[in-house]
């Protein structure tokens, strides 16, 4: 294997030591997005509890059916980064490849269902701002429930726009075989990133989308 | 360094499709409050499959296991003291108001 730099770090023991440090490291920086995030979601649980129906009035304006659709793909790229990591603990540049680029696609396929939601808001004037227009009751709290929709979401996606650049740095890599069974880390911690992402979302949609689905606005 | 077999991985994302198939059709059923705990207790399964499996958790050292635990119980804290807060307003009337 062609690589420019020894495998093995000067400040480190053994490959396994710099292995499992890099994965640490990356728990906890997932930790500080789980608390960033975490704040986000305290924030909307408690204005939900207190503006309850305004919420469930915003949730009806949602598209059930896109944000599932999005909740598939999304899962499907995790399957399919899991794989590539696997693929890269193996050795296997062909599937690294193959499955990155597919998990590249997926998340593009997520952030375009994600723009034709955000363009049905902007359509509905559903948009919080001086276009805001909401004609059943509490207008204010159903104008509090997309500036948390389009917050929560749009970080989200931001999430996923950095995942698809930092595949498409790690792609001119993985093609030059760079990762294999003795050095895979960027891989698996971009994994570990990726799925994280996953999860925000697999939170995002039942709290945004489905609460409050079966009662009557 | 654990390579998980492609099987596992297969059955997990079966389990997160069928428990996403379950979240949505439960949601339009009449159930009440228990509409919200079934929800979040399926995106709290949903994620613990995830770090475990997908996320390799479940193979990993000792000291990785206790910080993620401990990240876990930071969040809580946020959750269990802001909302102790929220809930709790009003419970007691204020002196002199």
């Amino acid at each position: 294997m062609a690589s420019p730099q020894p495998l093995l770090a000067h400040h480190f023991d053994t490959l396994d030591q710099q292995r499992e440090s890099a994965s640490l490291g990356m728990w906890v920086f997932l930790i500080t997005e789980v608390m960033f995030f975490g704040g986000l979601f305290i924030a909307y649980i408690v204005y939900r509890t207190r503006s309850h129906a305004g919420f469930v009035a915003g949730s009806h304006e949602l598209n059930v059916m896109l944000g599932a659709i999005n909740t598939v793909v999304l899962i499907c790229s995790s399957l399919t980064m899991a794989i590539a990591v696997r693929a890269s603990q193996l050795g296997d540049r062909r599937t690294l490849v193959r499955f990155l680029v597919l998990t590249a696609i997926l998340g593009l396929t997520f952030l375009g269902i994600k723009a034709v939601e955000y363009q049905e808001k902007f359509a509905h004037h559903l948009v919080p701002g001086p276009h805001f227009a909401w004609h059943g009751t509490t207008p204010g709290t159903v104008q509090l429930f997309f500036s948390l929709y389009f917050v929560m979401t749009g970080l989200h996606a931001l999430h996923m726009i950095v995942g698809i650049g930092l595949i498409a740095w790690l792609l001119p890599r993985s093609m030059r075989g760079r990762y294999g069974p003795d050095y895979h880390h960027p891989i698996e911690c971009f994994g570990l990133y990726w799925h994280f992402v996953d999860i925000v979302w697999i939170f995002l949609f039942p709290l945004l989308y489905l609460l409050g689905r079966s009662e009557h606005v | 360094m654990h390579v998980s077999p492609l099987r596992v991985y297969l059955l997990i994302f079966s389990a997160l499709m069928v428990l996403t198939l379950t979240t949505v059709l439960v949601a339009f059923q009449h159930l009440g409050p228990l509409n919200d705990l079934v929800a979040l207790g399926i995106a709290g399964t949903k994620m613990t499959l995830v770090v475990l499996y997908f996320m390799h958790a479940k193979y990993s050292t000792r000291l990785t296991k206790l910080v993620l635990a401990s990240g876990l119980a930071w969040l809580l804290i946020l959750f269990a003291f802001t909302l102790s807060d929220y809930v709790s307003r009003g419970w007691l009337g204020v002196a002199g108001k």
